[in-house]
């Protein structure tokens, strides 16, 4: 096991390395520059641009720079934005709780939702819950989030005016103060629930198709034959198999639901990562498109081998060497 | 009324036999079961008929202003309601659903194509070839995708734009990341199917006759691999076009002139409390598109599917 975890580390390091390269080398050739808002300044005098040009190390050609920004990385030096002269990782650490905050509760309630519904529609496979439950997972996957979000903003925020329009970042959140608590509340709900159903829809699906898998093996009947009650038969032996691939997915959504988180952010106006990095790019702001990409990359890499080693740990027939 | 008679197969006095099947045909009488796919084909049907045809009888021009009649809501005037600017939205709609499902289309060729063709070179050929075409395959699977597409198209945006018009430029760009960021699930498909058919007796036999390599992928192996392939193509369409439209919503994708479903629904962000009906029609579009492929998808999966009960 400890070895073949550190050859996957050790293919993770090239995999990350090329990554990185590509996003930059993508970046210096293309015709974007970080200081097209100066070049439109008219006041600004060409010696003045190169000078600043300079400072920023943007007049060396773009290897050079990029080995000089990967050494740094490497020394946890993720560099400054172009644009707010803050450092990247300041930046980031900044903006994540409010990225997380929404994600993780979501993915965390999609998967208590999506296991137990998953089950019981197995189990009554045909039935009136079976037939709803796989129309919603249907439903559920098929809607962009960027339409469930705008449909609960026009019922909830336009018509009802139950719920704020905007998230605001700069609530501040105590826990003896109940009104806090509750604005907090309110503004996450309409969010969350957008990634939840999205979320909790791809699960089910899956959840179930494993569980109907299971289901007609030989080792449930030996269950049942041994005199088991039908729930001992499905919670700890059927439901048991099926989550090896489930708990594999999950693992590998984590980094899917950070792209999704996107959108979600953009229509919500949550300021986290993924509006940092749409800023970012618009505004040709290379260290931070360097520093949330990475980021992403390394989420994938991680939780890829993650995924590898819970399926080791959870499925004995798998061995590693 | 001889030659009808001729080629019908000879049966015994009170013989019963039904006709012979083809695969395809095999296929379509188990996919013409299933209710919701079937739902499926005939609601996106309607849907590309109105988008290639609606446009001749609805002939009121998608750009057109009229601040005389902005933000109004649906009318015998404007079924669908108009814009800011007056633009009329059934126009827009029609026109915009067009663009979404030519992306959708285009790019799902691009991935299908090239994920064949890996897969097909990977699964076929073994040994180095397919190590490093694995690797390959791993490296594109990290990639992040949503943010290197955004950034991508942002980016080589205004190139393209000079070099071949607004409208092709974000056209070409979008479909090929889309199309290069998503053939790897293909391609693991592909190599897997070609993997267990190429030690077949069929393939050993085309070999002994003296069929070239090249004849025996594309017409022994080939066509054995392709009904998954096409399963997935089909949910990838919903994909892409789903794609597509984030994209545009975040501002990333077509410019406003060219009104893909996307891209009215980011225009309509801003007047969501005056103006609902101009965010509703594009995503009930692109959600009855997308929920139809999908259906469409399952119920092609269901009828492919070798292990299927027979009935």
């Amino acid at each position: 096991m400890g070895k073949y975890l550190l050859r996957r580390l050790l293919i993770a390091i090239p995999t990350l390395l090329l990554i990185s390269m590509v996003v930059y080398a993508i970046l210096a050739l293309a015709p974007g520059d970080p200081l097209s808002q100066f070049g439109l300044d008219p006041r600004v005098p060409p010696e003045v641009r190169e000078n600043i040009r300079r400072q920023l190390g943007l007049d060396q050609p773009w290897h050079v720079r990029y080995v000089k920004w990967l050494i740094a990385a490497l020394q946890g030096d993720l560099g400054y934005s172009f644009q707010s002269r803050v450092p990247v990782s300041e930046l980031i650490a900044q903006k994540l709780p409010n990225t997380l905050s929404v994600l993780g509760v979501a993915y965390v309630l999609a998967v208590l939702l999506a296991i137990p519904i998953g089950v019981v529609s197995a189990v009554k496979r045909y039935s009136f819950f079976d037939h709803a439950a796989t129309t919603f997972a249907f439903i559920g996957f098929s809607v962009p989030t960027f339409f469930t979000g705008i449909i609960l903003i026009l019922i909830f925020s336009v018509k009802l005016h139950w719920l704020p329009f905007i998230y605001q970042s700069t609530l501040n959140v105590s826990l003896f103060d109940m009104e806090s608590i509750l604005a907090q509340l309110k503004q996450s709900i309409m969010p969350i629930t957008v990634l939840t159903l999205f979320q909790t829809a791809t699960l089910v699906r899956f959840v179930r198709s494993e569980m109907l898998e299971n289901m007609p093996l030989d080792y449930v009947r030996t269950a049942r034959a041994k005199g088991l009650q039908e729930r001992f038969v499905v919670i700890r032996h059927v439901l048991r198999n099926s989550l090896i691939p489930v708990v594999t997915l999950i693992a590998l959504g984590v980094p899917a639901i950070f792209g999704g988180a996107l959108i979600t952010e953009q229509i919500f106006r949550i300021p986290g990562i993924g509006l940092m990095l749409v800023a970012a790019i618009e505004q040709s702001d290379t260290p931070v498109v360097m520093g949330a990409t990475l980021m992403f990359s390394v989420l994938v890499v991680l939780f890829n081998i993650v995924a590898d080693l819970l399926y080791g740990v959870l499925d004995p027939r798998i061995r590693y060497d | 009324m001889a030659t009808t008679t001729a080629n019908a197969p000879r049966l015994a006095e009170g013989e019963w036999r039904r006709p012979a099947r083809s695969l395809w045909s095999d296929a379509w009488h188990h996919f013409r079961r299933h209710r919701l796919a079937m739902a499926g084909v005939v609601v996106l049907g309607i849907i590309v008929v109105a988008t290639l045809f609606g446009p001749l009888l609805w002939t009121v021009p998608y750009q057109k202003l009229d601040y005389s009649a902005a933000l109004v809501g649906p009318s015998p005037a404007h079924p669908f309601g108009t814009t800011d600017l007056g633009h009329d939205l059934f126009a827009r709609i029609l026109w915009g659903g067009r663009i979404s499902l030519a992306v959708g289309l285009t790019a799902v060729l691009i991935a299908i194509s090239l994920g064949t063709l890996v897969g097909a070179l990977s699964g076929f050929f073994g040994g180095t070839l397919d190590d490093l075409l694995m690797r390959l395959t791993d490296m594109f699977l990290s990639l992040p995708q949503l943010p290197l597409l955004l950034l991508t198209i942002y980016l080589f945006r205004d190139m393209l734009r000079e070099l071949v018009g607004p409208e092709l430029g974000i056209f070409i760009l979008i479909v090929t990341v889309v199309g290069a960021l998503t053939w790897m699930p293909t391609a693991r498909l592909v190599r897997a199917s070609f993997l267990s058919i190429k030690r077949k007796e069929f393939v050993e036999a085309a070999r002994t006759v003296g069929a070239t390599d090249r004849r025996i992928i594309v017409r022994h192996i080939l066509p054995n691999v392709m009904s998954p392939v096409l399963v997935s193509a089909t949910i990838g369409v919903g994909a892409a076009i789903i794609t597509e439209s984030a994209l545009s919503f975040l501002g990333l994708g077509f410019p406003s002139d060219v009104p893909s479903w996307g891209r009215v629904l980011y225009d309509a962000q801003n007047f969501m409390e005056i103006a609902p009906h101009w965010a509703i029609f594009p995503g009930m579009f692109i959600f009855l598109t997308v929920l139809s492929i999908n259906y469409m998808g399952d119920g092609l999966r269901d009828a492919l599917d070798p292990r299927r009960t027979q009935r």
